[in-house]
């Protein structure tokens, strides 16, 4: 033997994860990448809003009233002389927050709910996607309008009333996944080697059951985002001061034929996270799609 | 009849160019059996496929070669040209007779079609043929059975029936692709058989694909050998197998499992006993009894051989012995503790001391962990090591096993089948259990990885003085490792004795029926004698 003897694991030759496998096509795709860039692009705007945004949020000029874009107001300003990039800006911090904040409330519970459902089956299984398809059936905008006038509009409520509906989805997606990975002979492995149900639902099943699940996610989070633009647009959601795309659409539609920059723009930073978080999905389906992966 | 000439065929990747064929010649006569033999990834089925166009253009590519078959050059036809000669003057049997036909179809639809599409003939001649054809590959009932559906047939019935499709229209050349690989032995035996009467009544030529020399050693003439993509040796089968040349022929002929133990056994107490043993499954009204009343005992350090083939049990009394599933009724005693009756909590310790080797070594390890990760899991969890001496310990396994210990961070999808069964291997060892059950651990292996695991096992038995479930539908595999041989069929046990008498004293007819039906057992007979 001339290689010198291995004693430790710090030793070896790192392996290539499926993760990284996954990473390593995504970056391949253009698409993906550019909507990715995007979206970070929007997150680290939306964070750093506060000291970046060109005007104070609340700043009014009634006498300035609506301008289309200048060099003084990029974007233009609405009819009570508002800078229209403070204002997507700010608007951006709700929507983008209510779109990973209510999807990430939707993964937690649907991830585990749809897990545990999928890894004990029977009796289990059935009661707890009965509950499911009950909440399924509720319809949902009664539910939200409810919601809102019996509480009051509220932020917090909002997050949780999306992400009470989106939840479901996603625990169907994850009881499939698991159903079908339970047959796996390496989950019969870890059970006849004696790990615990917890920890092979956690190490062996969800893992494996990621890949869809993250896809989903970035399907869910633009559908979230036009939810909460949709009830602004209604005006159950978001309410003034408080500002968000869906709010600034529905403002700018209300005066579309004189001052169309106001629903241009918004529409716009809508539609571009939207486009982003789409082509994201896409290029992650592709890239973590087992049968794209060497085998 | 045919002729290949200089046949290469590549794939373009991403990764690149991979010579999936390269530089192939051989040639079929008519009424022979020609048998190309290559382990997988040989290019042994993309060399006969791409004769009829029959790879994905891209990735496929053909480079350059000639394929002569009645004067003309396969290789240069166009696809319409081509489809008139595929399954009217050549055509194909595939490896898995479940998914080539269309379900929704009946038998007799499936097998008019081709006659109706080649030869415009009207539909009730078209229905007398598909009956008299159906007769000769052997099924019985025809009449009655011309107008069911593919699910009703078991998978040899369906084999004849891609048989008789392929004949139908009297084709001069069949390809049979792998086409009995996926069937039980009994039924091997017989597709074998009707290949070969098939052949000398017709005089057709045949072209046998397959990776396991053992198969076509009594019905072949003309064997070629492949080895990535190469043709390595070609010759009669008597040249092939008592005069090989190649090394890489050699390595195949080495590996056909042969011989046995011829061991008399150690007197020692049961360490397992298993008793009126009942596993059904629920389905519909009548339960499915998968096993059904099956007693035995395994002895403390032997390998206990449990044959049958598909459906006879033999996988569900491994998962009922270690509580993978749940049984009906009957009692597993293990060192004097009853298995069926433990309690959930009280199972763990004794997990540590039973262990399951798994058929498919693709699936019995998790993707996303580690060698390392899923060797050192077992230790962890039964305290055999703590998290800081837990490495050492997984290094010495994968010496143990026969793997790299560079490897330690590998994942799964870097290694190959034979690599990946050490590796599960490796975690049923890892809490040095007393008893293991090896659920057809080579069966998904290639032949040559199958002799070196199944010598890894045999080497690792008797290190770790290990007592053995080794179950199998291949006799000749079980008789490599196994002390005694239980044969199972429907559930039940048929005959229970020794290896040495079960092979050479069998006394149940199905028994008997089961060693005649392993593959070149005349040749090998001759070959066994000589050395």
């Amino acid at each position: 033997m001339t290689a010198p003897a291995i004693n430790s694991i710090a030793q070896t030759e790192q392996g290539t994860s499926l993760w990284r496998d996954a990473w390593l096509r995504l970056r391949r795709n253009r698409l993906a990448v550019l909507g990715l860039t995007v979206l970070l692009l929007f997150i680290v705007i939306a964070a750093a809003t506060p000291w970046i945004a060109p005007y104070d949020y609340a700043q009014q000029d009634l006498e300035l009233g609506a301008t289309p874009p200048s060099a003084a107001h990029w974007l233009g300003t609405d009819i009570f002389g508002r800078d229209l990039l403070t204002q997507i800006m700010f608007g951006g911090r709700i929507s983008l927050a209510v779109g990973f904040i209510a999807t990430a409330v939707a993964l937690l519970i649907g991830v585990t709910w749809g897990a545990i459902a999928g890894y004990m089956g029977g009796r289990v299984d059935t009661v707890m996607m009965r509950l499911v398809d009950i909440i399924y059936a509720l319809p949902f905008m009664i539910f939200i309008v409810l919601l809102m006038v019996v509480f009051g509009r509220n932020m917090l409520l909002l997050f949780l009333a999306i992400g009470a509906v989106e939840w479901l989805t996603m625990a169907r997606i994850m009881r499939s996944q698991v159903q079908s990975l339970r047959q796996q002979e390496f989950v019969e492995a870890a059970i006849s080697l004696g790990l615990p149900t917890a920890t092979i639902i956690r190490r062996h099943l969800i893992p494996n059951a990621l890949g869809p699940i993250i896809v989903y996610t970035t399907l869910t989070i633009p559908s979230v985002m036009l939810l909460e633009a949709f009830l602004s647009f209604l005006g159950l959601g978001v309410q003034p001061p408080e500002t968000s795309w869906g709010l600034l659409i529905s403002y700018g539609a209300e005066s579309m034929e004189e001052y169309p920059w106001l629903l241009l723009f918004p529409g716009l930073a809508l539609t571009l996270t939207l486009f982003s978080l789409n082509f994201l999905g896409d290029g992650l389906r592709d890239a973590l799609d087992v049968r794209g992966a060497k085998d | 009849m045919l002729e290949v000439h200089n046949l290469t065929v590549s794939f373009v990747t991403r990764m690149g160019t991979n010579k999936a064929v390269d530089n192939v010649s051989f040639t079929v006569d008519s009424g022979k059996i020609t048998a190309i033999i290559g382990e997988s990834g040989s290019g042994k089925s993309v060399a006969c496929c791409s004769l009829l166009g029959l790879i994905p253009q891209p990735p496929g590519r053909i480079d350059s070669g000639r394929a002569l078959f009645q004067g003309q050059d396969l290789l240069q036809l166009s696809e319409a040209q081509l489809r008139k000669i595929r399954g009217r003057d050549i055509a194909m049997v595939f490896q898995d007779p479940m998914t080539c036909l269309n379900p929704y179809m009946t038998v007799g639809d499936q097998l008019m079609e081709p006659l109706l599409y080649h030869k415009k003939v009207s539909r009730a001649d078209a229905r007398q043929r598909a009956l008299e054809l159906l007769e000769e590959v052997g099924i019985r009932d025809c009449a009655s059975i011309i107008d069911h559906y593919p699910h009703q047939f078991s998978g040899g019935m369906r084999q004849r029936v891609m048989i008789a499709m392929a004949l139908i229209n009297e084709p001069k050349l069949l390809i049979a692709d792998e086409p009995t690989t996926a069937l039980d032995v009994t039924i091997q035996a017989q597709i074998l058989e009707l290949l070969a009467d098939l052949q000398k009544q017709r005089e057709i030529g045949i072209v046998f694909i397959s990776h396991d020399l053992a198969v076509i050693a009594d019905i072949a003439d003309q064997i070629v050998v492949m080895q990535e993509g190469k043709v390595v040796e070609t010759g009669s089968c008597q040249d092939i197998f008592h005069n090989a040349q190649h090394p890489y022929t050699q390595k195949l002929l080495g590996a056909i499992p042969r011989g046995g133990k011829q061991t008399t056994l150690p007197p020692s107490a049961p360490l397992l006993q298993i008793r009126n043993l009942c596993t059904w499954f629920q389905q519909g009204n009548a339960p499915v009894k998968a096993v059904d009343d099956v007693s035995f005992d395994i002895y403390r350090g032997e390998v206990l051989g449990l044959v049958g083939e598909s459906g006879s049990g033999k996988s569900t009394i491994g998962r009922s012995i270690l509580r993978l599933i749940k049984t009906t009724s009957g009692k597993v005693t293990f060192d004097g503790i009853d298995v069926t009756e433990l309690r959930p909590s009280d199972l763990k310790s004794l997990r540590r001391r039973m262990q399951f080797i798994f058929q498919d070594p693709f699936a019995s390890l998790n993707p996303r962990m580690t060698v390392y990760e899923t060797l050192a899991e077992p230790l962890l969890l039964h305290d055999i090591e703590s998290r800081g001496t837990v490495a050492a310990s997984v290094l010495r396994l994968m010496d143990d096993v026969g793997l790299a210990r560079a490897f330690a961070r590998k994942y799964p999808h870097e290694f190959s089948g034979g690599q990946r069964q050490r590796i599960a291997i490796g975690r049923a060892l890892a809490t040095r259990p007393e008893f293991v059950v090896a659920d057809e651990p080579v069966s998904a292996l290639d032949v040559t990885i199958q002799a070196q695991i199944l010598e890894l096992m045999r080497e690792l038995g008797r290190e770790y003085g290990l007592t053995m479930l080794f179950i199998s539908h291949d006799l000749a595999v079980v008789r490599q490792l196994a002390d005694r041989i239980v044969v199972l069929q429907s559930g039940k046990v048929v005959e229970q004795a020794s290896a040495w008498d079960l092979f050479e004293h069998p006394q149940q007819a199905y028994t008997r029926q089961l060693l005649e039906s392993i593959p070149g057992r005349s040749l090998l007979r001759n070959t066994l004698g000589r050395s």
